[in-house]
C-alpha cells in the first residue's frame, strides 16, 4: 500500500473524529456567529456602502488566532493522554505519515468552517458588484492562513499531554507572527530599531503575507511563506515525536 | 519469530533494562512476569517499535525494528497496556480503520472484522461507541484489533488487567485456541495466569532476565511448590545482591 493511501486513512479518521465531536460543532457555531458579527456589526459593512469582503478577511487572522488552536490543541496532546499514541506508532506507519494525516484531517475541517461563511459573499453579491476575484484570493489566504496556525498548533500539542498548555503555546507562537507586523507594534519599535530592521522583521510576519491575498493579488513568495512555516512546523512536530521515543 | 539481543535502555541516566536477550518461537506463549517497574512494558514497546533501545537488537519474523520498523510491525499484533483505543470512535469503525491501516482490501476487511468480532465476542456491542463500553469490552476490543490482520506474533500487555473471572477465562481460552500458529508475549501479575497460559516465562527484574523456564520447572525449585514462594525468593535474592554489590 503506498505512501498517501495511509495519509488518506488517518486523514479520514482524523477528520470524522470532529464531525463526530459536539464540541467541534460548538466551534463551528462560535467561529461563524463572531465572523458574522465583526464583519456585520464592527466592520459596518453596510454602512461602508462597498460591496466587498475586505472587513470579513482583515479579521481572520486575529480570529482564527482563537479558532485553529481551539481545533488543533488535541491532536497530538489527546494522544498522548489517552496513551492511544502508542497504538497509533505501532501500527505499520511512519510516524511523518501520521504527523501529516493528523494536519490534513484538521486543516480540513477548519476549511469547510471557513467555506460555511459563503452566504457573505451571497450578501455581497445580491447588494451590488464585488470583485469575486478578490473574494476568492481572499478565501485562498484564509486556508493557507488556517494551515499554517494549525501546524503550528500540531507542534505545540506534540510537545504536551496537556491540551490547555498546547492551546496557549500555539496562541502565544501565532499571536508573535501576527504582532511582528502590525502597525501599533513596529510604531512601538521604531523607537529602538533602525527602520530596515523593522522592515526586516515585519517580512516574517502573517500580515505582511495575508494582506495581498486580502488585495486581489496572489504571489508566489506569499505562498512559499505559508508553505515553509508550515513544513518547518511539522518537521519540529516529527522531532518532537521522535524525542519522546528515544 | 521474535528475538531479542543484548537490549540496553535507560530512562534520564536511569537503566531500566540491562542486557536483555530471549527468543519465541512459533507455538510458543512467553509469560513476562516482574515487579511494577521491572522493565516488563518496557521492553514490549521496544519490541512493538514505540521505544527505541539505547542499543541492541529486536527481530520481529527476521525484520529488525529498528531499521525495518514498517515491516517489522506488519507481523506484529499489539495490545498496549490498558488496552488505549480511541473512546469516541464506534467499535466498528474502530476496527475498520484498523484493518484499513493494516493494508487490508475491501472484502478482506469485511472477513477479518466478522472474524475478530465472533472470536473476541463482541457482537453486541458492534454499533456502541467504545467509550460506553465497560472495561472488560474494551480490553477485547484491544485484542480484536490486535487480531485483526492475524499475525504472526502477538505482544500482549497485561491482556486480562481488570477484567472479572468470567472475562479473564475468556480471553485464556481465546489465547490458547489461536497460540498454536503464533508467537505470543503475555506479561502478567497474576502467577497462576501465566501457569494455564503460557508454555514458557522468563522473569524480569530490574532490568535483566532472572529466571527463564516453564512453571513446572518453577516450582521444583522451591521446597514449598508454590509459584508466589518462587517469585518471592528470586526477586529478594536478586535485591540481596544487589545490596550486597552496593557495599
Amino acid at each position: 500500500m503506498n505512501q498517501i493511501n495511509k495519509i488518506t486513512i488517518i486523514t479520514k479518521r482524523e477528520f470524522g473524529e470532529y464531525i463526530g465531536s459536539p464540541i467541534a460543532y460548538i466551534f463551528l457555531i462560535a467561529y461563524l456567529l463572531l465572523s458574522g458579527i465583526i464583519t456585520f456589526t464592527l466592520g459596518n459593512l453596510f454602512e461602508r456602502n462597498e460591496a466587498s469582503l475586505w472587513v470579513f478577511f482583515s479579521w481572520m487572522p486575529w480570529l482564527l488566532l482563537f479558532f485553529a488552536p481551539a481545533i488543533g490543541m488535541r491532536l497530538w496532546a489527546e494522544e498522548k493522554k489517552s496513551g492511544t499514541i502508542e497504538f497509533l506508532l505501532t501500527l505499520p506507519i511512519t510516524p511523518i505519515q501520521a504527523i501529516i494525516g493528523k494536519f490534513l484531517g484538521s486543516w480540513f475541517f477548519l476549511i469547510i468552517a471557513i467555506l460555511l461563511s459563503f452566504p457573505m459573499i451571497i450578501t455581497v453579491n445580491l447588494l451590488g458588484s464585488p470583485d469575486n476575484g478578490a473574494i476568492v484570493t481572499g478565501y485562498l489566504g484564509c486556508f493557507l492562513l488556517s494551515g499554517t496556525y494549525l501546524a503550528i498548533v500540531c507542534l505545540a500539542s506534540s510537545l504536551t499531554k496537556n491540551q490547555v498548555s498546547a492551546f496557549i503555546l500555539a496562541f502565544s507562537i501565532c499571536l508573535v507572527l501576527i504582532l511582528i507586523g502590525y502597525p501599533p507594534v513596529t510604531d512601538i519599535l521604531a523607537r529602538w530599531l533602525e527602520p530596515r530592521t523593522i522592515e526586516g522583521i515585519a517580512n516574517f510576519s502573517i500580515l505582511a503575507h495575508f494582506d495581498s491575498f486580502e488585495r486581489g493579488m496572489i504571489d508566489t513568495r506569499d505562498f512559499i511563506y505559508f508553505f515553509s512555516l508550515m513544513i518547518f512546523s511539522l518537521f519540529l512536530n516529527d522531532l518532537a515525536i521522535k524525542n519522546a521515543r528515544a | 519469530m521474535i528475538k531479542v539481543e543484548n537490549l540496553y535502555k535507560s530512562f534520564l541516566d536511569i537503566p531500566v533494562l540491562k542486557d536483555l536477550s530471549f527468543e519465541v518461537a512459533q507455538g510458543e506463549v512467553l509469560g513476562f512476569l516482574g515487579p511494577n517497574g521491572a522493565g516488563k512494558s518496557t521492553t514490549m514497546r521496544i519490541i512493538t517499535g514505540f521505544l527505541q533501545a539505547d542499543s541492541g537488537k529486536v527481530l520481529v519474523c527476521d525484520h529488525d525494528i529498528a531499521k525495518n520498523p514498517v515491516e517489522a510491525k506488519k507481523m506484529l499484533g499489539y495490545l498496549p497496556e490498558s488496552a488505549a483505543s480511541y473512546h469516541v470512535m464506534r467499535v466498528d469503525t474502530f476496527l475498520d480503520f484498523t484493518a484499513a491501516i493494516r493494508g487490508l482490501t475491501k472484502q478482506e476487511k469485511k472477513r477479518s472484522i466478522e472474524r475478530v468480532v465472533d472470536l473476541c465476542n463482541l457482537g453486541s456491542v458492534i454499533y456502541k461507541p467504545i467509550e460506553h463500553l465497560s472495561k472488560g469490552f474494551r480490553q477485547r476490543v484491544g485484542l480484536a484489533q490486535a487480531l485483526i490482520h492475524d499475525p504472526g506474533v502477538l505482544i500482549l500487555d497485561e491482556a486480562t488487567d481488570g477484567l472479572d473471572p468470567n472475562q479473564k477465562h475468556e480471553v485464556r481460552s481465546l489465547i490458547n485456541r489461536i497460540a498454536q500458529t503464533k508467537a505470543i508475549i503475555f506479561s502478567t501479575h497474576i502467577l497462576e495466569e501465566m501457569e494455564n497460559i503460557c508454555t514458557r516465562a522468563i522473569v524480569i527484574h530490574q532490568g535483566q532476565i532472572v529466571a527463564n523456564g516453564t512453571p513446572a520447572s518453577f516450582r521444583q525449585e522451591t521446597p514449598t511448590g508454590r509459584l508466589d514462594d518462587f517469585f518471592l525468593s528470586i526477586t529478594k535474592q536478586k535485591n540481596h545482591q544487589n545490596r550486597l554489590l552496593q557495599t
